[in-house]
């Protein structure tokens, strides 16, 4: 049993008792469901929830969908290529050329990845049955975050030199030298840990917040259905609020696939070209 | 149970075997994308911008080739003007020269018979010269005898009267003769009379 369906026969119990403690509005247990199969590997707990299910089924979608898009690349694309490859040019062109620059080619494959991974795992909070996004667990998000932490600061080293990047990065140029005191620990917050973290909580907590905001209204809605008082009229209302939810849901989740996206090629561009 | 285990976890605190597993799945992930979807995308750009490009490049050498066809006709177009130009001045210096060759000839001709003319006239004049010495003389003998009364052909023979008178006459007329080749001066027996 899913942890929603839990919730749901917690709802459900509520009238069943006719008890006084209402409605129980769905929690953290959400996003920890019963582990379908529990492992250890040298040391390290794996538990395989349906949330990791569905990381593996939209990962693996993802791939089919565009290695089937790319596979007979032609001049005149099919429909298939024709899609794959407008998302991938969204990236290319969009991203890897535009915001990170004239050397940003390179990244597009990098910044795809990036792009459709996320993008994958995003739309399984809206698809039926899975309805939970894995990167509302926030293990998924921290790991991309820390992989554009490094690639960053690796990147910047390597096209700069280490002493360049990181002088410029603690001494901005074109600063007062008593600016310093003020600018030179924002700097070093900015580039070394607030940004994988902001990067890695926005696409997180956005998925967190989307799936909460569902199950309460979809939960809302049998619950106010369930009741036989005046509350059968907002029944309705909960139930269109959550069909309306969904479709937001629907452009968060592209929002957010592409923020991050544009984010990590920023960060790129900062760290390919000599800031300032 | 897991559920009282969740209302107690911190969802920022992720279990570890959850951060290798994306890190597994996000590294296959960029694999696929750097080893086949990129290449094979990549290539496709390249493919159709090399179409258009080709495309381009296809047009313009047809464009130089008609160009290179339009400055041939033109420079052959000139050249059969110049030759058509040169074969007319040619044409008109050859009948030039035709009309002056004929023209000389023409003048020959024209001198030739005129030379012809003289000579026959002169041959004509000789012989009536000839013929009227021969006539002048038996009529003045004749004239004479009659005048004298009795015949002096036999005296004249004899002493060749006739011919010194006549050959005087002759050194007259071929001294008159000498100031022009006026017929008229051909003979002139009256100055003599």
């Amino acid at each position: 049993m899913t942890s929603s369906a839990l919730a749901l026969a917690d709802v459900l119990a509520v009238e069943d008792t006719g008890g006084g403690d209402g409605f129980q509005a769905p929690g953290l247990s959400e996003f920890y469901p019963e582990p379908l199969a529990e492992f250890s590997l040298v040391g390290v707990d794996f538990a395989i929830t349906r949330i990791t299910l569905g990381l593996f089924v939209a990962t693996t979608a993802m791939l089919v969908f565009m290695v089937l898009a790319a596979r007979r690349p032609q001049i005149v694309p099919s429909k298939l290529q024709f899609v794959g490859e407008s998302g991938y040019s969204l990236v290319r062109d969009g991203i890897a050329r535009d915001v990170v620059g004239p050397k940003g080619l390179p990244f597009a494959p990098f910044l795809a990845a990036l792009f459709f991974f996320i993008l994958a795992n995003n739309l399984m909070a809206i698809i039926p049955l899975a309805q939970i996004s894995p990167m509302s667990r926030f293990a998924f998000p921290l790991v991309l975050a820390l992989i554009c932490w490094a690639l960053y600061i690796y990147i910047g080293i390597r096209e700069q030199g280490a002493g360049r990047y990181f002088k410029d990065i603690l001494f901005l140029p074109g600063v007062p030298k008593a600016m310093y005191v003020l600018v030179t620990p924002i700097e070093i917050l900015q580039n070394f840990i607030v940004r994988p973290f902001t990067l890695a909580v926005r696409l997180f907590a956005n998925m967190f917040a989307g799936h909460m905001l569902l199950v309460v209204f979809s939960l809302g809605a049998v619950y106010l259905l369930s009741r036989d008082n005046f509350s059968i009229v907002f029944g309705p209302i909960s139930a269109l609020m959550a069909i309306v939810m969904t479709f937001f849901e629907l452009l968060v989740i592209f929002l957010q696939a592409y923020v991050f996206t544009v984010l990590m090629g920023t960060y790129l561009n900062g760290s390919i070209e000599a800031e300032h | 149970m897991s559920i009282l285990a969740a209302e107690s976890a911190n969802p920022l605190i992720p279990p570890l075997g959850e951060i290798i597993i994306g890190l597994v799945a996000f590294a296959i992930v960029l694999l696929v994308f750097f080893r086949f979807i990129a290449p094979r995308f990549e290539q496709a750009f390249r493919a159709r911008r090399e179409a258009i490009e080709g495309g381009i490049e296809r047009a313009e050498a047809m464009q130089a080739e008609a160009k290179a066809a339009l400055e041939q006709y033109r420079a052959q177009l000139a050249e059969a003007r110049t030759e058509a130009a040169q074969i007319r001045d040619q044409a008109r210096a050859e009948g030039q020269q035709i009309l002056e060759e004929l023209r000389a000839q023409a003048q020959e001709e024209s001198a030739r018979i005129v030379a012809r003319g003289e000579e026959q006239l002169a041959a004509n004049r000789q012989s009536v010269v000839n013929e009227l010495r021969g006539q002048i003389g038996a009529l003045a003998v004749d004239l004479a005898g009659r005048v004298v009364g009795e015949s002096l052909e036999d005296e004249a023979r004899r002493r060749g009267t006739v011919d010194r008178f006549l050959d005087s006459l002759d050194g007259m007329s071929a001294g008159g003769a000498s100031d022009g080749r006026t017929g008229s001066t051909v003979f002139v027996p009256g100055a003599d009379r």
